[in-house]
């Protein structure tokens, strides 16, 4: 399992919905297992509703940018993330899109689809598409790829449980998001 | 001195990286304008000061060259001061910038400015690093956000040694890329102030800035012998006739695909820490030892253009590396490669489409757009540096040039069409940070030609844009401490603008009828202001203050999907279902502006029963 030592990430959607917070996230748990790591992130003014995109490199890189056909893997928190930035993902690798059908075939890799809008509205916390998509990501990958996730998700919570630890309301709302995406990857067919 | 062990990393962004570099070493004054990629450098410095209100002065100045001139004159204090912006910013800065180069400095003085090769979010790809040279100051260019915060350091120790200012150039790589940074030692700010009077240095007439510049120039000779910040060989004890020289991002994706290739030990790679002035000793080491060399470095080729001896370079200059844009990884793996003579795979990006940014649902910004395209749908309408450059999404923006320019820019309009058949009604929309930065002396301008326009300021009370920091309009500093306030509509009135009225642009029907009078007034009288008062929605700080209601709107039956409302008003938060040929509300988007209501020709907007 190399692949557990280093690790490439592209993250992306729209500005608003949290990808910063999300590439942030995992940079900081990468951090608290001891791992060296790189982000690069999208500011101004394409934030204001724009495609934005983050990449993630975990291990030992020295730039902070993926090139194509290098990337692990892909959370796309909206669909057309696939088409835009499917082109970094190397042939064995995979992708993760909030998307409610995913019909496109890809022969190189697993495409595994969560619809996390309407999850996020029955949760009742809009704003926690991110985090849904996260924990569906951890689970799918977890029973479905041979190269393992660099972090686990007791590593995420306790990341996010010091970083909310002051803010309780936020804390639970966070757990709640990311459990529940974490659940409906456990009992997906796939 | 607070300790900290030597083994600590913290995640940062490169910005924070900066800052936490101004408060390790003892940085007195930080000045800053706010633009994207720099804004977060000032705005971490003041959280991680927010321990030391006394002794620390931060502010968010009212634009780029007065923060410079602040910042500096500490310096000449014998404090230790910095200044950042964004590269379009140092522009502003400039006239201090070659000023403060001849008479130089006392306590450690460092320029930060950030460029943006891409360009992502400015107007120009302009290199700092040749504005350095303009200015005949040293400039240091990092790879990391590690490596910006180690030349912090650097920076403050041979701007002191040397009495000069220093410029530090991080790029948007550098800037936004979070990296786990070691943590080292704060020196607290030295705080005993020594203004040593010298008429013939801090006020030289022209006679004395001869001498300077003598000076100056034999500080640079200095500098390029200077072994601190002397550019190094990273893969040490590789030999070969070729060699490749990189610096600041580029050299961190470089070193990456090196490595990668298996070229790690095959081919020397320098790393320039310093690109101007190019060391004296590393130009003729190139020169001498090297057949083939190819450069790589963001975004002018400032390296390049010192190597004296070209006949062996390959840059940009010569077409080898591309002369615009950002060096991606993927053109460096392509550049690295062809120079080395290895097969690579062939990468090449489809160019992304995406989604365009957009204002934001129930952005104020929106609603006063609509209104002066209602008021006169077939204006001129010049416009500015905001969010509300995306007023073009709605068809209301016609020219941006850079801070200030709506003002002027207007009056260039007005002045060109004087004598023709028919004048157009000119609109100027400013932002009320970009006002106060820049429109000022414009407008003095304006009133004294009786330029025939209306400025409508939109006054959102914000710097939106780039992370709404405060404006001289909010009477709040950079650690949220209360401040003096100015007034617009008086500085407007003080100005000589004898028509300045305000007005809510979400009360659609009366703003549009006063973007009207304006323009009637404006018709051989003069300027006419419009300051249009509601703040941004996603500044949290005005939310007790301005406590519109939320108003829920459905759409009726009645729509019959003909887009209107998207194509006039394109707030994301209305989506047209085609297939059932109408109209819906997204709920989750929506803010409940209830503008629209007013923008539906068909009435079929209404308020939710």
């Amino acid at each position: 399992m190399t692949g557990s030592k280093r690790q490439q990430l592209i993250i992306s959607g729209v500005g608003g919905q949290g990808v910063i917070f999300l590439t942030r996230l995992l940079a900081e748990t990468a951090i608290r297992k001891g791992k060296s790591v790189f982000t690069s992130e999208t500011h101004g003014m394409a934030q204001r509703g724009g495609t934005v995109i983050s990449h993630l490199k975990v291990g030992g890189f020295s730039s902070p940018l993926i090139r194509p056909f290098k990337a692990d893997g892909l959370l796309a928190l909206r669909m057309h993330g696939l088409d835009q930035h499917g082109v970094y993902l190397k042939p064995d690798s995979w992708a993760i899109v909030n998307h409610l059908k995913h019909d496109t075939s890809e022969p190189d890799r697993p495409v595994f689809a969560i619809g996390a809008d309407r999850i996020a509205q029955k949760i009742d916390n809009l704003r926690s598409v991110n985090l849904i998509v996260l924990g569906f990501a951890m689970a799918v990958i977890l029973k479905n790829v041979d190269n393992p996730f660099f972090c686990s998700l007791k590593d995420i919570k306790a990341v996010l449980e010091s970083q909310m630890g002051h803010k309780q309301k936020m804390l639970n709302a966070s757990l709640t998001a990311l459990e529940t995406g974490y659940d409906v990857g456990m009992k997906a067919k796939f | 001195m607070k300790r900290v062990s030597k083994s600590k990393r913290q995640l940062m962004l490169g910005n924070e990286a900066i800052a936490r570099g101004l408060v390790e070493n003892g940085c007195s004054i930080a000045t800053s304008y706010p633009g994207t990629p720099a804004s977060e450098i000032l705005s971490t410095f003041a959280a991680m000061q927010k321990q030391h209100m006394e002794s620390v002065h931060i502010e968010w100045s009212v634009n780029e060259k007065v923060a410079f001139e602040i910042s500096y004159t500490g310096s000449i204090t014998g404090l230790r001061t910095a200044v950042s912006m964004k590269q379009v910013g140092l522009n502003v800065a400039s006239d201090p910038l070659m000023s403060a180069a001849y008479l130089g400095v006392k306590g450690g003085f460092v320029v930060i400015s950030a460029d943006d090769p891409g360009p992502h979010s400015s107007q120009t790809e302009q290199d700092s690093r040749l504005m350095a040279m303009m200015a005949k100051v040293p400039v240091l260019d990092p790879d990391s956000p590690a490596q910006a915060k180690e030349m912090v350091r650097m920076a403050f120790e041979l701007s002191e040694r040397f009495e000069i200012p220093v410029m530090l150039r991080p790029t948007t790589r550098v800037c936004h890329a979070r990296q786990d940074v070691p943590l080292a030692d704060i020196h607290p700010p030295k705080r005993d102030v020594d203004f040593q009077k010298d008429p013939t240095r801090w006020a030289a007439t022209p006679k004395f800035r001869y001498h300077l510049h003598e000076a100056l120039e034999k500080k640079l000779e200095s500098i390029t012998r200077f072994n601190k910040t002397a550019p190094f060989l990273l893969n040490s004890g590789v030999d070969a006739p070729k060699a490749i020289v990189a610096s600041g991002v580029a050299a961190a994706h470089t070193r990456e695909i090196l490595q990668d290739l298996n070229l790690w030990n095959v081919i020397p790679m320098y790393q320039v820490l310093q690109p101007y002035p190019l060391h004296a000793e590393f130009i003729a080491k190139l020169t001498n030892s090297y057949d083939d060399i190819l450069v790589i470095e963001e975004t002018t080729g400032v390296i390049e253009m010192q190597l004296a001896d070209r006949h062996a370079v390959k840059g940009k200059l010569n077409q080898w590396v591309p002369a615009v844009g950002e060096l991606l990884p993927e053109q460096i793996q392509q550049l690295v490669s062809e120079f080395a003579g290895v097969d690579t795979e062939y990468i090449d990006l489809p160019s992304a489409s995406g989604v365009r940014p957009t204002l934001c649902a129930g952005c104020p910004h929106r609603a006063a757009f609509f209104a002066i395209k209602q008021a006169t749908p077939k204006g001129v309408y010049t416009s500015d540096i905001g969010c509300y450059t995306l007023g073009m999404n709605l068809g209301a923006v016609d020219t941006v040039l850079c801070m200030g320019a709506a003002i002027s820019q207007a009056a260039g309009f007005h002045h060109a069409y004087k004598n023709d058949k028919k004048q157009p009604d000119i609109i100027s929309t400013i932002g009320d940070s970009t006002f106060f930065h820049a429109g000022i002396p414009p407008l003095i301008d304006a009133v004294v030609h009786k330029v025939g326009f209306v400025l409508v300021i939109l006054d959102n009370r914000t710097t939106a844009m780039t992370g709404n920091q405060p404006t001289p309009g909010v009477g709040k500093g950079a650690r949220g401490e209360a401040l003096e306030t100015v007034d617009i509509e008086t500085l407007v009135r003080g100005c000589g603008v004898k028509f300045c009225r305000s007005g809510d642009p979400y009360q659609l029907k009366e703003f549009t009828s006063l973007v009207k009078e304006a323009i009637t007034y404006s018709k051989g009288k003069g300027p006419a202001v419009v300051i249009s008062k509601h703040p941004c929605l996603i500044d949290r700080t005005h939310k007790k203050i301005y406590d519109h209601p939320y108003v829920r709107l459905t759409v009726t039956d009645s729509c019959d999907g003909c887009s209107y409302c998207i194509d006039h008003f394109e707030c994301p938060a209305l989506v047209l279902d085609e297939a059932e040929e109408r109209v819906n509300i997204d709920a989750v988007l929506c803010n409940g502006c209830g503008v629209c209501e007013h923008v539906c020709p068909k009435n079929s907007i209404q308020e939710y029963e």
